[in-house]
């Protein structure tokens, strides 16, 4: 086992270095002598959406609609990160003009909007579109037109498939790795107790469940209840639940559900150990969801205390001002963008966007869109996340790994050390062994 | 009068279509796009017009047929790769086979029921589309294919240009076959039924049949669009036929007045083209994302409940009523007779003293 993990990390090293060769190659041999070496270049119209003094990338974001309480934050977030980099020396003196348009999280809209975001504004990128159905409508149309598709806002492994959609890259802990991550704490530490799955019935949910049985083994399981996210009646499945007998419910499940999970279960005096998809489970969007319901249902409730010890996974740091990304963005959100709440969805918007500032520094002074792919191709360093990227000319995947934290007083606090592992059914889940990076003083990423 | 009517339709969607070719070729490729989706939108609501409009039945699963056309289309390019046109062909015939069968249930039930029961199959399809056979449809996911402009017309023509031309054209020839429809024997079986199923089955009427029959021109229709918007977005996922497009469907055929093609035409282009100008004009005033963002649904709102407020009978009612006001004023009330030669063509009234209303505002109250 420990002898495959260190071959696979030999593999992946020697893949790395490769494409860092051949995008080196491919960049000193081609006519435009402005990409890396020289600094004093004059800036050109080098791309669509690119001016000399101008970047424009697009995206398709849940502005309205069952999706956009909560995810609506992410959005502004990205764009109080750009606007401060534009602040402060911009890309290469360029300044990043980010247009999102509202989907409603409806693929049809989706297809329109992007449509209009590259055939009529002519992105130079789309940016951290939401969602796994809404982005499944634009994929191939954005591969046909050769468009940078960077750091879709889904943990689906439908991103990571370099050969068939080569300009399209996740970001986010994948709902897979996340699921092998979560099911091996959930096997090492409730050893013996009944499990039982609650999750969405579609890629989402099918893809956490598939992460999750490759560590719990099958014995434990007592239960598996699916939900459709247009259907809010889910008394019949935790029935189910609670009928099974299960002592631990792990959830693959959007905030809106985990919320409905916890009141239906709390109805019928049922109280399991929850353990939460960090997809569904930002304390401060939770908790105010749950008195949102309750108050709907005529009942009083303290949100913070019913998600008190529920158990999730993070990506990203914890919100605490011990944490100096979390002191790079707050000092960013006060003067920004100060309105919305500094919560785990806000947070998502401004480290998706520092790590494009990255890929759109290492593409050069004067990038075509595939320079920005190849750029992506070649790596990324790993900025606010807690585990490297996967990126590679045949892994699209984002971040690699993530640690358990538990729900106290309405912050998650880490539980485990970061661990990291792949995609497939065998790959182990070990911790990851490098450090987590600070950020740079200036709070924007160095060419 | 059915003598003169065809050459007439045919002239009218030769000019629809030479304008449409114009536009395609002066605006961007974003415009080409909608003008695509507008002719997607006209081909379902158009033939779901016919179905509650003449027929008098109800249905709120139309984008089910939507989706069979779409995945069969999808699959026959993926698998077989055959000219699209056969490909056209064989989507809209294996739509008229979900439609005769669905048609067979609906044409016993009424109502509530009727609406109940396509309510189900609008849920039920992309549903379990998403979930059954995840390796032919392709799960959530579903099927991305290609299509590509044909040689003759060069390597540097834009896609989108195409695609605008195939679909309207597709929408046009849908168009005239169903408006000579509405004025042939079938037509009019359809407004019998819908008037007085009793009344029309005393008249020798084979009320099931003709009710059948409707849905199957209906389903037909719904499935050439899907047909058409797997061409135009370049695949079909579960997610393209959701609840909200069978609805949205019949929210077209209601606003531009039910019962009538150019109405179906009025809807689709405030279904397409309301929500991005709302949203340009929202973005260009510098409104904040939040205010931004809810502004064309709540205009969408605004404008559903105008039009029912002031035009009852949908757009194509209300553009008639304004028409024969001004003729009144300009030609004197004895002149009225005339309107019918400068309104859209497809309900040309025969007999001159039919004074102040149209045929299908009158059809349309009772």
């Amino acid at each position: 086992m420990k002898r495959s993990q260190r071959l696979r990390w030999q593999a992946t090293a020697i893949a790395t270095v490769a494409a860092l060769g051949v995008a080196a190659c491919s960049s000193s041999s081609s006519s435009t002598p402005t990409s890396t070496s020289s600094s004093t270049a004059p800036l050109t119209a080098s791309a669509p959406g690119i001016t000399p003094t101008s970047i424009l990338i697009g995206s398709h974001q849940p502005l309205t609609g069952p999706a956009a309480p909560g995810y609506d934050e992410i959005a502004p977030a990205s764009t109080a990160y750009f606007d401060y980099v534009n602040a402060h020396g911009g890309i290469y003196g360029r300044k990043i003009i980010y247009k999102y348009l509202n989907d409603a999280y409806d693929p049809t809209t989706t297809a329109s909007v992007v449509r209009q975001l590259v055939l009529q504004d002519n992105v130079y990128a789309i940016f951290n579109g939401l969602g796994t159905p809404t982005h499944l409508a634009v994929v191939g149309f954005l591969n046909s037109e050769k468009v940078p598709d960077a750091f879709v806002a889904s943990g689906c492994d439908c991103w990571d498939n370099p050969t068939t959609y080569p300009e399209t890259f996740g970001w986010q802990l994948d709902y897979i790795r996340e699921g092998k991550i979560l099911g091996q704490y959930v096997a090492q530490h409730f050893k013996g107790k009944k499990i039982a799955y609650f999750y969405q019935d579609d890629e989402f949910g099918m893809d956490g469940v598939k992460g999750l049985e490759d560590e719990i083994p099958a014995s434990m399981v007592v239960a598996k209840e699916s939900y459709v996210d247009t259907n809010v009646n889910i008394a019949p499945q935790v029935a189910a639940l609670r009928a099974s007998g299960a002592q631990v419910v792990v959830a693959y499940s959007i905030p809106a559900f985990t919320a409905l999970l916890k009141l239906n279960s709390l109805k019928l005096g049922f109280n399991p150990q929850l353990v939460v998809s960090s997809v569904g489970s930002d304390p401060i969007t939770l908790s105010g969801l749950l008195e949102a319901y309750a108050k709907q249902g005529g009942a009083t409730v303290n949100g913070n205390a019913l998600i008190q010890g529920m158990i999730t996974d993070e990506y990203l740091p914890a919100l605490s001002t011990s944490d100096p990304w979390y002191n790079l963005f707050l000092k960013i959100h006060n003067q920004y963008d100060a309105k919305e709440p500094l919560d785990g969805n806000f947070f998502y918007g401004m480290a998706v966007a520092y790590t494009f500032v990255e890929a759109m520094f290492k593409a050069g002074r004067n990038p075509t869109r595939a320079d920005l792919v190849a750029a992506i191709n070649a790596g990324l360093p790993q900025g606010p996340m807690v585990a490297p990227f996967a990126y590679s000319s045949t892994d699209h995947d984002g971040v690699t790994g993530g640690y358990i934290g538990v729900i106290q007083n309405g912050v998650v606090v880490e539980k485990t050390p970061v661990m990291v592992t792949d995609t497939t059914a065998t790959g182990a889940v070990t911790p990851y062994t490098g450090s987590e990076q600070s950020p740079p003083a200036s709070g924007v990423p160095s060419p | 009068m059915t003598m003169r009517t065809l050459p007439r339709r045919l002239g009218v969607a030769i000019i629809v279509a030479a304008i449409v070719v114009f536009l395609s070729i002066k605006l961007n490729a974003f415009r080409d796009f909608q003008i695509a989706q507008i002719a997607v939108e006209v081909t379902a609501v158009a033939g779901l017009t016919v179905l509650t409009g003449l027929s008098g039945q109800i249905s709120l699963g139309h984008a089910a047929f939507m989706a069979v056309g779409g995945y069969t289309t999808s699959l026959l390019l993926l698998h077989l790769a055959w000219p699209f046109y056969a490909v056209l062909v064989v989507a809209a015939a294996v739509t008229a086979i979900a439609g005769a069968v669905v048609g067979a249930a609906a044409a016993r039930l009424r109502g509530p029921y009727l609406a109940g029961a396509t309510l189900m199959l609008g849920v039920a399809v992309p549903a379990a589309i998403a979930d059954a056979w995840p390796a032919t449809f392709g799960g959530d996911q579903g099927l991305n294919i290609t299509f590509t402009t044909p040689a003759f017309l060069g390597v540097n023509f834009p896609p989108t240009r195409w695609q605008a031309w195939v679909a309207t054209l597709v929408a046009l020839i849908v168009l005239v076959l169903l408006a000579n429809l509405d004025r042939s024997r079938i037509g009019r079986n359809w407004r019998a039924v819908r008037d007085d199923d009793a009344a029309a089955a005393l008249d020798g009427i084979n009320v099931a049949a003709a009710r059948i029959r409707a849905f199957v021109v209906s389903a037909t229709c719904a499935g050439l669009a899907g047909a058409l918007l797997a061409i135009v977005t370049l695949g079909v996922g579960p997610g393209d036929f959701t609840l909200t497009v069978s609805i949205a469907l019949l929210t077209a055929a209601v606003i531009g007045g039910l019962g009538t093609l150019p109405g179906a035409l009025w809807g689709s282009l405030v279904i397409v083209l309301l929500p991005t100008y709302v949203t340009d004009v929202a973005t260009s005033h510098g409104l904040s994302s939040t205010v931004g963002s809810n502004i064309p649904p709540a205009v969408y709102g605004a404008v559903l409940i105008l039009v029912m407020l002031l035009f009852p009978q949908g757009i194509q009612g209300g553009l008639r009523r304004l028409l024969s006001l001004l003729v009144s004023l300009f030609f004197g009330p004895d002149q009225k007779s005339r309107t019918w030669r400068v309104a859209p063509p497809t309900h040309v009234t025969p007999s001159a003293d039919d004074a102040s209303a149209g045929q299908h505002e009158k059809e349309g109250t009772s």
